[in-house]
């Protein structure tokens, strides 16, 4: 089905060296519009680095890193700072949670609006009704996400007091708050128990249904990975080694030999 | 040509003194990344402490070169003790505090120190007997070098060896660097932290205290603010050199010492300040980590 | 028993630590020793009490420590929890608010000066608080933009005669001007690199000033700059202090009334979040440089604005007034009252300000209680007087508005 639909995400050919070491190794990938793509690759594989060189924590050695959110036409984004790459649409999660640990939850969901607001600091100082406005719709978009990832009764407490699961929800609520047209998602599940991990992928499917959205996906759990996503890419040092659908991964034999091996047998 | 090898000189001179101060600020920052306020006070203190020691013993009509080796030798005792000291008392109840506690905490400490020594002592200048020998074999060269600038710079280079060597070869020196690269893991492999931590004060205020008693020698007075002035030079060495690293404190200090001693020289000595802090202004401009300081590798 | 071993060991051990420093004087001119024992035992007596009440608070400290961690939340004073209520909290305000009204008329002319010393400080105090508070910026020549108000407005007057009214904007947009263009280049730099750049530049600025005699007068300073006038309504000297002091009180009102307002809008929330997580916080679509240039260049406008105040205060001005100890002073404003909290940053303002004051019958004592108090503070209270609390978003009304919606 997937087929048709425009991409959205096109990277060709992106390499990073870190001193001696290449982490990433002539990646190709690319995300159309609906979808959702797993990343998948061993412990070391790159997958996190990939993710950092496309939303501009860091600058790919070589290639091309290429979206078109709207449908005319791709812009090329890599050298580009991370926040602009934000505002043009590609929101991130973090592997290793990266919250705003003393703000409170939905401030954090707040910061997340930030770059779809424009209040100013002599806006903040005169509280105009502009954008006094902004600011109760700001609260009113944000409680609704935490209502939508089922975080609305922590919406009080502080980030950092929140039980695991829910603060690996908050940061999908808070990249969510960006208005991306594509979320990445490092590990979502990463820590979760089964039951947990089920529910997160529900709520992944129904995410993407309500926002139009499609999503770029890194994660260990292949029975998460094998019933979600309609595509998968592999990694393995730096390496891409297969893609395609969840069939035709699962039966590759390179895939199998390097990753999935045990995975499958058990 | 004469003119620039004196500028060369005293630049020279000028940047080992900065340069053993900046290795005590580099030390401590690189193990506990705190900024030691207080450091440019203890290399008054180790000034003041050869001072009386001198004094005292020349009252006891003790010979030339013993009284330099005694002072010198008290100096660097008290100069490591008052640094063992003030981290016990102003630094180590702070390890777990916000960021800029420990800050402040230093700040007040270079407040007291300084006011203590004030009224301890006198807040006038005082005259520092000159305690170097002199070089017979410099006569020649007395023009652009003279005896108390020879003994910073040899006195100043063999005390860098010998400190490169110690973080090299010994158990402490690896202790220090493996705390310096990652305090929990260090910690996890059988480092005694605190005791490391005891040991960067005690080293670093030593080679200040090496510091304050040579150029007192050299310039031939002392007040209680002379930490202050040098402190502030010395650490902008330290951070132009690349704070935490060890050469880099040597390198920064030669630097920001030829550039005060040239800018003098051939510019203005009003603007010696303002040259030196220009420098590291541009400098950090175009490599922020400092000359030879690594940039943070941020895992995210 | 194993206490006064101890005991006596510290007191032992500051005895051999002061004996060179406080045992012997040397004057080295006339060549004479001078032995001053008594007073290393002076030093050892009192640290042999002292020792008992330092391990008696540390490990008070340490219990409180292990008591918050078992509860899982911080403790709240009982003055914490009086002010928490409206009740007590309004009246208090207004019982303030009509003694610092009523201050010129129940005390002289000299704690009248005091008062604006200390305000100028609480008004600066609140202003860096934006940068270090706020922003979790390291700023440590903050001084250099006091400096720059001040001297736009004596020079100003100096040379074309411009007048106080017309000063206190230009004083506070050249302090922005200054801030913009030194934050520029320099706000990408790591957490303490800031810090020593920022120093640099607030020497650099009182270097020229002390050194560009031909304009600025260099380190004579200039003298004679006019107290401000008001329709010429307040003239003499007292009227005139308490003109400035009345000045005061509406410009710290005018300031908390702005900070408190940043602090809880769109900007403030972006500072906060930039000081907990850099990364994230860019990933989060927010510009790091543009959102602390903006926290940088807003405490910038507020230090050249009372630095025109300042000016206009002591009617002389050089550049010994804008060291790098004033900047440490302001620095540890906001720290020891506790950073980002306005109402901590006014109190640490009035106690480090006052303080020295009231400390004068110890006379040249007062810097070293002064930084011994400084210490102190930290490592008994690391987190500041006052603990900063963030307005809480109205969830209930959320709650309630959408609910309303939905039925
Ligand atoms: N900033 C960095 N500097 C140096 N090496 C790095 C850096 N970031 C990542 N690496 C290295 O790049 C390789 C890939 O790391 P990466 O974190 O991308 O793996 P991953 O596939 O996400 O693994 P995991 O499943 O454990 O999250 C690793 O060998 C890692 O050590
Ligand atoms: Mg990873």
């Amino acid at each position: 089905m997937s087929n048709e639909a425009r991409k959205v995400l096109e990277v060709k050919g992106v390499c990073k060296d870190f001193g001696g070491l290449r982490a990433l190794d002539d990646v190709d990938l690319d995300v159309r519009e609906g979808e959702i793509v797993a990343l998948i690759g061993p412990n070391g594989a790159g997958k996190t680095t990939f993710f950092n060189c496309i939303t501009g924590i860091y600058t790919p050695t070589f290639g091309e890193v290429n979206i078109d959110p709207t449908g005319d036409g791709f812009k090329r984004i890599n050298g580009i700072k991370t926040n602009y790459v934000t505002e043009m649409g590609m929101a991130r999660t973090f592997q290793n949670i990266r919250l705003f640990p003393s703000m409170s939850v939905i401030e954090n969901v707040m910061i997340g609006c930030h770059c779809r607001t424009k209040a100013s600091f002599l806006g903040a100082i005169f509280r105009d009704p502009r954008t006094k406005k902004e600011e109760q719709e700001t609260i009113i978009k944000s409680y609704e996400l935490l209502k939508e990832l089922g975080l609305e009764q922590f919406a009080d407490e502080l980030a950092c007091n929140l039980p695991y699961g829910a603060q690996r929800r908050l940061e999908i609520a808070r990249a969510l708050a960006t208005d991306p047209f594509l979320l990445l998602l490092d590990e979502p599940a990463a820590g979760m128990n089964p039951q947990e991990t089920l529910a997160l992928e529900g709520l992944i499917v129904s995410i993407k249904e309500k926002h139009n959205i499609s999503v770029l996906l890194i994660e260990h759990d292949m029975k998460m990975v094998m019933s979600l996503s309609d595509r998968i890419f592999v990694l393995e040092y730096g390496r891409e080694i297969a893609h395609g659908t969840p069939q035709e991964v699962s039966e590759n034999p390179a895939v199998i030999k390097a990753y999935l091996g045990e995975d499958l047998d058990a | 040509m004469d003119y620039f090898l004196e500028l060369f000189f005293s630049g020279l001179t000028r940047g080992s003194i900065y340069a053993l101060i900046a290795l005590g600020y580099t030390m401590v920052y690189g193990i506990i990344e705190l900024i030691n306020f207080a450091h440019g006070e203890i290399y008054m203190i180790g000034a003041f402490v050869g001072l009386t020691v001198a004094g005292v013993l020349t009252s006891f009509g003790f010979p030339a070169t013993s009284i330099m080796v005694l002072a010198s030798m008290a100096a660097i005792v008290y100069a490591a003790a008052y640094g063992y000291t003030l981290e016990k008392i102003a630094y180590r109840p702070l390890r777990s505090a916000p960021r800029l506690s420990p800050l402040i905490s230093a700040i007040g400490m270079s407040i007291f120190l300084q006011n203590y020594v004030m009224l301890a002592q006198t807040s006038d200048f005082i005259s520092f007997p000159s305690l170097t020998p002199e070089f017979a074999f410099l006569d020649k060269y007395s023009s652009t070098i003279g005896s108390s600038d020879f003994l910073i710079i040899v006195v100043a280079a063999v005390v860098m060896v010998l400190l490169t060597l110690f973080i090299k070869f010994t158990r402490m020196g690896k202790a220090m660097r493996a705390t310096a690269q990652n305090r929990k893991m260090a910690m996890l492999v059988g480092v005694n932290v605190d005791q490391v931590i005891s040991v960067t004060f005690i080293v670093g205020s030593s080679l200040a205290a090496v510091g304050g008693v040579l150029i007192a020698s050299h310039i031939g007075q002392i007040n209680f603010f002379i930490g202050f002035i040098a402190g502030i030079k010395a650490f902008t060495a330290a951070v132009l050199g690349g704070i935490g690293s060890v050469p880099g404190a040597m390198l920064g200090g030669l630097i920001l010492g030829w550039t005060e001693s040239f800018c003098t020289g051939y510019v203005s000595s009003d603007y010696e300040d303002v040259f030196a802090f220009a420098l590291l202004v541009i400098i950090l401009i175009f490599r922020p980590s400092g000359l030879l300081g690594k940039a943070p590798i941020q895992k995210v | 028993m194993e206490g006064l071993k101890k005991s006596l060991l510290v007191s032992l051990w500051f005895m051999f630590l002061t004996l060179p420093i406080v045992g012997v004087f040397v004057n080295t001119i006339d060549d004479v020793v001078i032995w001053r024992l008594e007073r290393v035992l002076y030093v050892g007596i009192c640290t042999f009490f002292l020792s008992f009440l330092w391990r008696f608070m540390i490990s008070k400290k340490e219990a409180g420590a292990k008591r918050d961690e078992e509860t899982g939340e911080e403790q709240i004073s009982a003055f914490g929890k009086i002010l928490a209520n409206p009740s007590f909290y309004y009246p208090l305000l207004a019982g303030v608010l009509v003694f610092a009204l009523l201050f010129p008329q129940l005390f002289s002319m000299y704690q009248v000066n005091i008062m604006i010393s200390a305000l100028i400080y609480v008004v600066l105090g609140l202003g860096l608080n934006i940068v270090v508070g706020l922003a979790g910026l390291l700023d440590l020549g903050y001084v250099a933009f006091y400096a720059v108000g001040a001297y736009s407005y004596a020079l100003m007057n100096l040379y074309w005669g411009v007048n106080f009214w017309v000063a206190l904007p230009i004083g506070a947009l050249l302090g922005a001007l200054c801030g913009i263009i030194l934050g520029f280049p320099v706000l990408r730099l790591r957490g303490d690199y800031l810090a020593i750049v920022t120093l640099g530049f607030g020497e650099i600025i009182r270097l020229v000033l002390e050194n560009w005699g031909d304009f600025t007068h260099g380190p004579s300073g200039i003298a004679n700059i006019p107290r401000p006038d008001f329709f010429g309504l307040f003239t003499g000297l007292s009227n005139s202090i308490h003109f400035m002091y009345y000045l005061m009180i509406v410009l710290v009102i005018f300031t908390i009334f702005i900070v408190n307002r940043l602090k809880n809008s769109r900007i403030g929330r972006a500072w906060q979040a930039l000081r907990e997580d850099e990364i994230a916080c860019q990933a989060m679509g927010i510009d790091k440089v543009k959102t602390k240039l903006m926290a940088f260049s807003i405490g910038a406008t507020w230090a050249g604005l009372v630095g025109v105040v300042f000016a206009a205060k002591t009617s002389f001005i050089n550049p010994a007034s804008f060291t790098f100890l004033e900047s440490a002073i302001i620095l540890s404003i906001v720290v020891l009252g506790g950073m980002g909290s306005i109402l901590g940053v006014i109190l640490g303002a009035l106690v480090l300000m006052l303080l020295p004051e009231y400390l004068r019958a110890f006379s040249e004592y007062r810097m070293l209680v002064f930084g011994a108090t400084m210490v102190l503070v930290m490592v008994f209270r690391p987190q500041g007087l006052v603990r900063d609390v963030r307005k809480k978003i109205d969830i209930a009304a959320v709650r309630k508005a959408l609910g309303g919606a939905n039925e």
